[in-house]
């Protein structure tokens, strides 16, 4: 009795209708909310989300209660396949709502799945350069580099404040003081500073950390930076700042530019002092550190041999994108060039480079900067299930609207 | 007799009709000055090919939000104001100033911005209709102006108050019209011909007197200051960056004329060629009011693009044609006649005023294909590429549609569909057109006609049809509610006929979507990414779904089917106007201030009509008939 009552919750129609009308709130309240939260903020808050509590809607906080995108995407996903067993029957009037319905399920098992298992990542390189590697967009990773060995630790593990992390092939353990997921920098000007430097040693000195909210669209990055305290067992190493500020070229460039009206020469040596590497020496042995993108690996790697950008005549409006890049492969011996642009990707060792940015072109050679690209790289296992579960709806839809076009017009012949 | 009147009458309306839009495909006669093949001459402006025609009427729209310019706005339509084409004005605005900065050009509606430039009031007396004003009345305050635009570009434009915005306005108005003025010769200037015949001599001489002064030698400071005065009017002439007027000339692409005056003494550039000298020409020819010289000139220019540049003409001749003929305008106001007819015959159930509908609307819709076609010809493109052209589109599928349901249903009520949408459509795209060129050039993301012909064509099939089961239930709530006219058996077959809509809906807005995110997939490496236009689509899809469901499940009957259609209505603005006004993702192109508005009412209306079908049936007229 009760199974039957479970499976007839599950299978019923009024369960579908529910969650496609819960659904329908959460997109349209997670589409108003990204004015406030920003599209990343509002991902991880609707709809990345088992359960959505609260909203920000046109600057004010709303109190509500929805159901989240995981929670709505599960519950579908076996209101469908339950009511697939349950009611299937294999008749040429069915045949085309089967199919849809289980065009849906691959879309949804393959929305869930990618979102689990795919990565996002970059890779830029300026004319003439080699990658052997990618840098995600959005973790981080600290890393000590003795004597050329490194040692790598991911930033998620450096995220509870006041935890204390050892790893064996460092002498020292690593105590987060704080760890800011977007951050801000201001230059220490030497006649103006406020109050005392937020950590004791290194780039702190001259520079200030602050931390700020995160980012609202997409065309901003979050820099993160982090305060910890390098410990030894005979004694603290004092409080060091390690951030992306540091790491990433693009940022100490756009710090170079801010200082401009300082002047060139004092604009380099700020933008000089910030990269200076920072360094502990513990039992006659030194680490340099610093935080930068974490990194994948690949097997080959990728030159960059041209990059153009192109705009149509008199005017500013991109028409074309372009990389033109060698894959060096030494384990297959390939060593071939292909292009990527717009639109065209390439697909290549369980990887996808798509053409993301571009610093290239007039507008470039006027500012005196050799060209630059950036692939977007994604590594996606269910990427082919859309395409096949959009193949299934589709069939699906239209042999059954056939059907009844079919039926209605030979129904109308017949009168 | 009675007989014959009904059988030719449908025919014979339609046959009015159509010698109606063949007698405006002409264009008018040129009396003197031949400002309608200037109008063929082909430039580029926008990163495209166009003909000065286009460029005319896109600027006139912008400026002054009509394709015409009428010189004498206080005036009463009766008493005959001075109408001039498009292309007139712009020949003027370009090479004879000192007649067209007088023009009342500048259309101005906010009274903050009419009395912070101390412009006059409405006094046919005085010449002022209140609302067009010229740049000369315009420039006497420009600098009052100035300051407030200052202020006014510190603000985002989603923060900025109606005058703010009028402010921000007119800046473009006003640069759009600078450029133009300084498209051909430095704006104001006397004899033009003269003049560059002036620094074509003093090239050789200009040349040698900047490189003895930079080289510390003495030097003719006369010719200095001459040579230098005309470098920087140039100067200023192609910082403006006003449209490539010039052809292509050697290894030089088609050029801005300051570029061109600016290269001529360089090392290495490109000397002053016959087509500057016909420009030059044509101008002197205009400010002197010499029309054989502007003519003969004009004809000289055409002959230095032959043969090089004959598909550029060809293709811009084309473009003429079809400005021309205005085709959806003229689709428009058939669309409403035939609407006007359909609806009537609901009333005294005529069979010859529903027939002469269906014969209106198919030649609307042939007129409506047409140019639907002619613009993709001219594009090289699919059928939709920006907001303008999905709001043609989607006219076109819903009238499509309602030609369909009327060949099944023969009642009146496809018609009503088909005009009463295309007409809504057709003005909405009418005021897009103001935003500026509607053929304008694809970034490089949307460069790709596979992903244009498939996704965004079976999106705005979803629109289309969404929209045409939301008109639909409209017909059933006002018809069942203020009339007697909705039987049970009208009823029945809107009802049904919504439903087959809806079906069609789910699959194109389905398929659209999805196709939407493969392209995404194949660009930028992800499938979804809960980009606000993504959401809007995926909207359409959910409620679609969701209507057939309640349907299904028999969680809704006849008029629950017809209210939620009515919401898809709503669904539907909001994924096409109503996410572009967020500001926010890939797709935010298009914000239009007044269009909130328009969207506000239009949502505010389609709640107050699913307010009316939850009445109770005693209310409703159409049931009260039915009961007894």
């Amino acid at each position: 009795m009760l199974i039957k009552k479970i499976v007839n919750f599950f299978t019923s129609l009024k369960l579908t209708v529910t969650l496609l009308a819960f659904s329908i709130v959460l997109v349209f309240v997670g589409t108003l909310a990204q004015a406030d939260e920003g599209l990343y903020g509002a991902q991880a808050h609707y709809f990345k989300q088992w359960i959505v509590v609260g909203a920000h809607l046109f600057g004010h906080k709303v109190p509500l209660l929805l159901p989240g995108g995981y929670l709505l995407g599960v519950l579908l996903l076996v209101n469908l396949i339950s009511a697939h067993i349950y009611r299937f029957e294999f008749t040429r009037k069915k045949l085309g709502i089967q199919l849809a319905h289980a065009g849906v399920i691959v879309l949804l098992v393959g929305q869930l799945s990618t979102d689990m298992l795919a990565r996002e990542m970059q890779m830029h390189f300026t004319e003439g350069e080699t990658r052997s590697y990618s840098e995600s967009a959005t973790d981080y990773e600290m890393i000590f580099v003795s004597n050329g060995e490194v040692t790598a630790i991911p930033n998620k593990l450096l995220k509870r404040e006041g935890g204390e992390i050892k790893i064996d092939s460092l002498p020292f353990s690593i105590l987060v003081v704080s760890n800011w997921h977007n951050s801000d920098m201001n230059f220490r000007a030497p006649m103006m500073q406020n109050g005392p430097p937020i950590a004791s040693n290194g780039i702190a000195l001259n520079f200030d950390f602050r931390k700020i909210d995160d980012v609202k669209t997409t065309d901003e990055k979050n820099v993160p930076t982090a305060v910890l305290e390098f410990r030894t067992p005979t004694g603290s190493l004092g409080t060091w700042v390690a951030s992306d500020w540091t790491g990433d070229p693009a940022l100490v460039e756009a710090v170079r530019n801010g200082y401009a009206q300082m002047g060139p020469g004092m604009a380099q040596k700020i933008a000089a002092t910030l990269v200076t590497p920072q360094t502990l020496v513990v039992d006659g042995k030194s680490y340099t550190f610093t935080m930068r993108p974490a990194r994948v690996r690949h097997p080959f790697t990728l030159t960059l041999l041209k990059a153009t950008h192109t705009t149509y005549p008199g005017t500013d409006i991109p028409k074309d994108f372009r990389s033109r890049v060698r894959i060096d492969n030494p384990t297959t011996g390939e060593k071939r060039e292909v292009e990527i642009s717009m639109n065209h990707p390439l697909r290549y060792g369980g990887y996808t480079y798509y053409q993301y940015q571009m610093d290239a072109g007039q507008a470039a050679q006027m500012a005196g900067r050799a060209p630059t690209s950036v692939l977007s790289v994604v590594r996606n296992p269910g990427w082919l299930t859309p395409y096949v579960g959009c193949a299934m709806v589709g069939a699906g839809l239209l042999i059954q609207f056939l059907y009844h076009l079919a039926g209605f017009v030979s129904k109308r012949k017949t009168i | 007799m009675k007989k014959h009147f009904q059988r030719w009458l449908p025919p014979f309306l339609m046959f009015v009709m159509a010698l109606w839009f063949f007698g405006n495909l002409s264009a008018p006669k040129d009396k003197d000055f031949k400002f309608s093949e200037f109008g063929e001459l082909p430039i580029t402006s926008n990163g495209r090919i166009v003909p000065l025609d286009s460029l005319a009427r896109n600027s006139l729209l912008a400026i002054r939000e009509k394709q015409t310019l009428n010189t004498e706005p206080w005036k009463a339509w009766n008493e005959n104001p001075k109408i001039i084409p498009a292309t007139e004005w712009l020949a003027n605005v370009m090479m004879n100033q000192a007649v067209a900065d007088d023009w009342p050009v500048f259309r101005v509606d906010n009274p903050d911005l009419i009395s912070l430039l101390k412009l006059p009031e409405k006094d046919a007396a005085k010449h002022a209709d209140g609302k067009h004003y010229s740049w000369n009345q315009i420039s006497a305050n420009i600098d009052t102006f100035e300051k407030e635009n200052e202020r006014v570009q510190k603000i985002e434009s989603a923060n900025r108050t109606a005058y703010e915005n009028a402010i921000a306005k007119m800046h473009e108005r006003l640069t759009l019209y600078a450029q133009l003025k300084n498209a051909v010769e430095p704006a104001n200037t006397t004899d033009w011909p003269a003049q560059l015949a002036l620094y074509e001599r003093l090239i050789p001489a200009g040349v040698a007197t900047v490189q003895a002064q930079q080289a510390g030698l003495s030097y003719n400071k006369t010719n200095f200051d001459i040579f230098i005065a005309y470098i920087n009017a140039f100067q200023f002439m192609a910082n403006l960056q006003p449209p490539l007027i010039l052809p292509p000339n050697g290894a030089r692409e088609w050029r801005r004329m300051g570029d061109a005056l600016l290269d001529a003494p360089r090392p290495g550039g490109v000397a002053i060629d016959n087509s500057v000298r016909d420009w030059a020409q044509m101008a002197g020819a205009l400010t002197a009011n010499q029309p054989e010289k502007f003519n003969a000139a004009l004809l000289d220019l055409r002959s230095q693009l032959v043969p090089a540049q004959s598909q550029a003409m060809a293709k811009a001749r084309a473009e003429v044609f079809f400005n021309q003929m205005q085709p959806f305008y003229n689709a428009m106001v058939i669309y409403i006649l035939a609407g006007l007819l359909a609806v009537f015959s609901w009333f005294n159930l005529s069979e010859t005023l529903r027939r002469s509908a269906v014969w209106l609307i198919w030649l609307a819709f042939v007129i409506h294909t047409i140019g639907l076609v002619y613009r993709m010809v001219l594009e090289g493109r699919p059928p939709v590429t920006n907001l303008y052209s999905s709001a043609i589109f989607i006219g076109w599928g819903a009238c499509l549609l309602g030609i369909i349901l009327e060949r099944f249903h023969k009642n009146g009520i496809g018609l009503v569909v088909a005009s009463g949408i295309g007409f809504i459509t057709l003005i909405i795209a009418h005021h897009l057109a103001l935003e500026g060129d509607t053929m304008e050039m694809m970034r490089a993301v949307l460069d790709t006609n596979f992903w244009l012909a498939t996704h965004v064509v079976a999106v705005t099939v979803g629109y289309a049809s969404t929209f045409v089961a939301g008109f639909l239930a409209l017909i059933y709530i006002v018809r069942g509610f203020f009339t007697k006219t909705l039987d049970a058996a009208t009823g029945k077959s809107l009802a049904r006929m919504i439903y087959g809509i809806v079906c069609f809906a789910t699959l194109f807005s389905f398929v659209g979507t999805v196709l939407g995110g493969i392209w995404a997939d194949q660009s930028w490496g992800r499938f979804w990414g809960w980009d606000p236009k993504e959401n809007g689509a995926l909207i359409i899809v959910l409620w679609n779904a969701l209507i057939l469901h309640l349907r299904w499940g028999g969680l809704i009957r006849e008029r629950g089917l017809v209210n939620c259609a009515i919401f898809g209505n709503v669904v539907t603005a909001w994924s096409w106007f109503g996410v572009n006004m967020l500001g926010i993702g890939l797709h935010s192109y298009g914000f239009t201030e007044a269009a909130f508005k328009w969207l506000v009412l239009f949502v505010v209306s389609q709640l107050v009509l699913i307010g009316l079908g939850l009445l109770p049936a005693k209310w409703w007229q159409s049931f009260k008939v039915r009961a007894v």
